[in-house]
């Protein structure tokens, strides 16, 4: 690692003001503030051990919109682990080829290795169950796009215990002054005790709820996760728990007019399709910012 | 056996060497892992195992000959018994003496937990670990080794 490489690698490294200067460019770059020449002659590394379309696609259309060139390792590195190179022989290699490297990989902590090996910055396109901070920066632009991110309500249902989206955006959260975490899980899958003790010693308020009736109406946002079938113990279970956590318009006739809805996609029936066209449902747009900010990503490592 | 200091009986004598005295009873063998010490590695060290302690309670000791710990040695003895004592000894007298400290950083010592992370693969990287509000945090999964786990499992 070069001593003034900018790496992405967790949000947990970025402070407050970090994150805001990131999001902010994000914000111009979504009003079309751009030239396209703002990374042109730059090529960025697109090296992805495993399948991540979505991640992929964002990651290159961002790059390409600010003028730079992608290359693509997608099978060069599948057959490298065919091989048996380690990642930190492919790491070395790659970053004589690239201005930037943004790396998707199984293992937790691959992305931290990466960047200590690299000549040039890494960006974390997601490592295992663990970080994946432009998937974090996309929710917590979001939720800015709609307000202040001080001072609200943020509402999380779903599966919480293996939801790692719902994990890093809850410690994001915790940078930002007076946010009150309202929790609403089925039995078993609730946030970890860890979590919820590293939060509250972050000194955010985290409060559980029995059902998302009893919170609805106080939340500024609700973060919808999908609770995934094999997790229950018998279909039985999974029906009677997707029913009980079903986001509708009826439900939402309750919510302040400005709440705002999120998941971080793909949905399945845990938001009434019906819920889609009405205001407060945000996920595609969610979905559509991470371009945006992915570009901001980009820059903010690679900009002269 | 010749007795030395207080309550020395249990370890005879040594010329030059290191004593670690309290340290937290059963903890002794794992000091001598964590200074990697097999058997088959050419060094005489005595290990002894629940020893009443003069300051009441019971207590590891550890004896290695010819060996003077270094300080890195040392902060890794803290995760495992942080109320460990080391005297150097020169030629049969204690030269120095001191108390061990937890590192907030260790590298190479604790092994990750998380069968996923990073280090438990073939890279050729140490395993490094951060002080956690909670206890110790893998630098590259995040995994936390809380103080209610028992770090000697992952040593
Ligand atoms: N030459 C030696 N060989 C082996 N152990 C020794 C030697 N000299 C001192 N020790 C041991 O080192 C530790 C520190 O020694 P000392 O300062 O005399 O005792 P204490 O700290 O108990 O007052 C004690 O456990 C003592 O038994
Ligand atoms: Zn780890």
């Amino acid at each position: 690692m070069t001593h003034d490489q900018k790496n992405i690698l967790s949000v947990r490294d970025m402070s407050h003001e970090e994150i805001d200067v990131l999001l902010s460019v994000a914000a111009k770059f979504d009003q079309s503030e751009f030239t396209g020449h703002e990374l042109d002659g730059k090529i960025l590394a697109v090296l992805f051990f495993e399948p991540s379309t979505r991640t992929r696609m964002s990651f290159s259309s961002a790059m390409m919109r600010l003028g730079g060139q992608i290359l693509n390792f997608g099978s060069v590195a599948a057959s490298s682990v065919v091989k048996g190179e380690t990642l930190s022989d492919t790491i070395r290699v790659t970053s004589g080829y690239a201005d930037a490297i943004v790396l998707r990989h199984p293992k937790e902590g691959a992305a931290r290795l990466a960047s200590e090996i690299a000549a040039v910055p890494v960006i974390n396109g997601g490592d295992g169950a663990g970080q994946h901070p432009s998937q974090t920066l996309q929710d917590l632009f979001t939720i800015r796009k709609s307000m202040q991110l001080e001072n609200i309500d943020v509402g999380v249902q779903g599966d919480l215990r293996y939801g790692r989206t719902v994990h890093s955006l809850a410690n994001a959260l915790t940078k930002y002054d007076n946010i009150r975490l309202h929790t609403i899980a089925p039995e078993g899958l609730e946030l970890p005790n860890y979590l919820r003790q590293d939060l509250t010693d972050a000194g955010m308020e985290v409060i559980a709820h029995e059902s998302i009736e009893e919170i609805i109406s106080a939340l500024d946002v609700l973060y919808v996760t999908r609770l995934q079938r094999e997790r229950f113990p018998d279909p039985a279970a999974f029906a009677s728990f997707a029913a009980t956590y079903r986001i509708t318009s009826a439900l939402l006739a309750r919510a302040k007019p400005s709440m705002i809805i999120l998941h971080p996609l793909p949905r399945v029936d845990e938001i009434d399709p019906a819920v889609d066209a009405l205001p407060c449902a945000k996920y595609f747009q969610q979905a559509h910012y991470g371009v945006s900010v992915r570009m901001a990503m980009l820059h903010e490592v690679m900009r002269p | 056996m010749k007795r030395v200091g207080n309550e020395g009986i249990v370890i005879s004598p040594i010329k030059n060497g290191t004593v670690i005295d309290h340290i937290t009873p059963g903890k002794g063998l794992t000091v001598i892992r964590i200074l990697g010490i097999q058997t088959g590695t050419p060094v005489t060290f005595t290990v002894a195992t629940n020893v009443m302690s003069t300051r009441g309670g019971r207590k590891d000791m550890v004896k290695i000959e010819n060996r003077e710990l270094m300080k890195a040695e040392v902060g890794k003895i803290a995760l495992v018994a942080p109320d460990a004592k080391i005297s150097i000894i020169r030629d049969f007298t204690v030269a120095a003496k001191k108390s061990v400290e937890i590192p907030s950083d260790i590298a190479g010592v604790i092994r990750c937990p998380n069968p996923n992370c990073i280090t438990n693969t073939r890279e050729p990287v140490e395993s490094r670990f951060v002080v956690h509000p909670r206890g110790f945090q893998c630098w590259y999964c995040d995994t936390v080794i809380s103080r209610e786990m028992d770090i000697s499992d992952y040593i």
